[in-house]
């Protein structure tokens, strides 16, 4: 068996090994769409109604600011499915069975690929669970089909370049505790891009750091395909940022997972 | 024959392997025929869980030279990863997985026919007693059947090596007698070589062709069962007397590592097996003394290590 079919065969097995743990511990899912939804609720909410006003869009209050920010909720449940792999990954790397892996005649990347492929099928479960929860609360998508498949296919891009990113996370840190705090920056950036304000009403420095970060192009393009509002260059610049953070991610990955485990 | 030639199923030349300025491992030879057992006999702390992990290709030797199945355990892993087969101290399954699931994912990793894999997995928890639980999650289980399923894990590929580094620490009597059991049936019926690290003579004794004592990273003896029980020079028996006309005909006429007077009890010298034990019986019936107590010590590797090292077994494991 050639070595790319055989890498394709063991990630399919290590894919179905943490599908399954998936669907023994279905929760997970509940607990990684769960917290931007309590954020879904709060802003349209508690702040809706002001920040809608602020937009100064044609309807306004409430049902203005959810249409603007279900976007930006959507890439945090992206962020937060990743964190999740981080813990997995720690969890995993600390018990046994990832020995015996390491022992076996197999394509090693095929642990970390398991990885990755069950992330992203528990974000897109998350994600699915959010997206419910926000056109429950008012957002309505102008978006025809193919807008949804071109949104669909760059969320699961950057699903898949955090993932990676969050693999090698889950790789440094030592205990599950350090390993969900160390992608908590990945919650936060939507918040300070423009997931939740346009990045023109922030202070200079603030602006400047939320117009550069990777998430701003990413909520532009999704807030665009799913609104129709403009894209602009924001696509190409969240494709360039899916390359290079899945590339980063997987290098520094395969790197920590091929030293020598602690004696 | 004419040349003392095996087929060698493991050769260890020069083995070190240091962390920083801790020396584990300071110049191991060894050469394991294969369809044998063999021991590796060590305190906590001794280097064994190295040496496994090293032969496992799971870390690399600073230097020496090591061949698995003829195979460069350095130069080409993936070679002698496809013919081994490790369960180490810590279990090696998956803990959100059901006993099924975990073998049938060794099969897929070893990819097992669709067929063979239902077979395989079939037969393997029929042989490990695992059939009732097969259908629960791992977390469940004993530590006994967990370190069964480990086994069982092993097993799935058919390995020609197997390693075994302390299997049957931690278990109760009853599930260390069931892992004999199934260590003594894998070379049996399976022809496979087994390299075996434990704490324990007793288990070396029972199980092992050869066995080796690593004490601070240095092998300090090597040879069968037997050749080391002589290096220790044997087990005694306690007598404890219940009159003194008994106790000092018997201190005039068997053989007396120590004696106490106070107590009327003499430490007599013998291998402490059956036969050295019946014969000691006979006597004492002959001569009708009256005894209260008889205790009889076999060599553990308290006295291996004494003997060998000067030193008592001590735990230098750091804790984990």
């Amino acid at each position: 068996m050639s070595t790319v079919s055989a890498a394709l065969t063991d990630s399919a097995t290590m894919l179905r090994r943490q599908v399954r743990h998936m669907l023994r511990y279905p929760s997970l899912i509940l607990m990684f769409a769960g917290i931007p939804v309590i954020f879904l609720l709060l802003f349209v909410y508690v702040f809706g109604a002001m920040l809608g006003a602020g937009l100064g869009g044609p309807v306004g209050g409430r049902a203005d600011y959810a249409n603007y920010v279900a976007p930006g909720i959507l890439l945090m449940t992206v962020a937060s499915a990743a964190q999740g792999t981080t813990i997995s990954v720690v969890t995993d790397m600390t018990t046994g069975i990832v020995a015996r892996f390491r022992t076996m005649a197999i394509a090693r990347v095929s642990v970390l690929t398991g990885h990755v492929l069950g992330s992203l099928v528990q974000a897109m479960a998350s994600v699915a669970i959010v997206l419910v929860a926000a056109l429950l609360v008012g957002f309505e998508p102008t978006a025809g089909f193919g807008d949804w498949i071109a949104a669909a296919g760059l969320l699961v891009m950057i699903s898949f370049a955090l993932t990676w990113l969050c693999v090698a996370l889950g790789m440094v840190s030592d205990n599950p505790a350090t390993a969900s705090n160390l992608p908590l920056p990945l919650m936060i950036l939507p918040m300070m891009g423009s997931g939740f304000v346009p990045t023109d009403s922030m202070p200079a420095g603030l602006r400047w750091f939320a117009e550069y970060q990777p998430f701003t192009p990413f909520i532009d393009t999704v807030r665009g395909l799913l609104m129709g509002t403009p894209i602009g260059n924001s696509a190409m610049y969240a494709a360039g940022w899916c390359v290079l953070i899945a590339l980063a991610g997987y290098l520094w990955a395969k790197k920590l997972y091929n030293r020598e485990p602690k004696a | 024959m004419t040349s003392n030639h095996f087929a060698s199923a493991l050769t260890v030349t020069g083995l070190r392997k240091a962390y920083g300025d801790h020396v584990v491992l300071d110049g191991i030879d060894l050469d394991i025929p294969a369809g044998s057992i063999f021991a590796l006999l060590g305190a906590n702390g001794a280097g064994k869980t190295t040496m496994v992990r090293i032969m496992s290709t799971l870390i690399r030797a600073d230097s020496g030279e090591l061949r698995v199945g003829g195979h460069d355990v350095a130069r080409d892993p993936d070679a002698v990863r496809a013919l081994i087969g490790v369960t180490g101290q810590f279990s090696a399954v998956d803990h959100l997985l059901t006993g099924d699931e975990n073998l049938l994912l060794m099969a897929d990793l070893h990819r097992l026919s669709r067929r063979d894999r239902r077979q395989r997995v079939a037969e393997l928890l029929t042989r490990f007693d695992l059939v009732d639980a097969a259908k629960r999650t791992t977390a469940t289980y004993s530590g006994g059947m967990r370190r069964r399923l480990d086994l069982a894990m092993t097993l799935v590929g058919r390995p020609k090596v197997i390693f075994l580094d302390e299997p049957t620490t931690g278990l109760d009597p009853r599930s260390r007698r069931t892992m004999w059991d199934s260590i003594r049936r894998l070379v049996a019926e399976d022809g496979v070589t087994i390299f075996l690290s434990t704490q324990y003579l007793a288990e070396a004794d029972l199980l092992a062709d050869r066995i080796a004592v690593l004490d601070k990273g240095k092998l300090v003896a090597h040879g069968t069962a037997d050749e080391l029980k002589r290096l220790v020079g044997g087990g005694h028996v306690t007598l404890r007397f219940a009159d003194t006309g008994s106790y000092d005909r018997a201190a005039r006429a068997l053989e007396v590592l120590s004696r106490n007077d106070d107590t009327l009890t003499l430490r007599i010298s013998s291998q402490g097996d059956v036969k050295s034990v019946r014969s000691l019986l006979d006597w004492l019936d002959r001569d009708q003394s009256d005894v209260d107590d008889l205790r009889i010590h076999r060599p553990d590797l308290d006295d291996v290590f004494f003997a060998l090292t000067g030193n008592p077994v001590v735990d230098q494991e750091p804790a984990r």
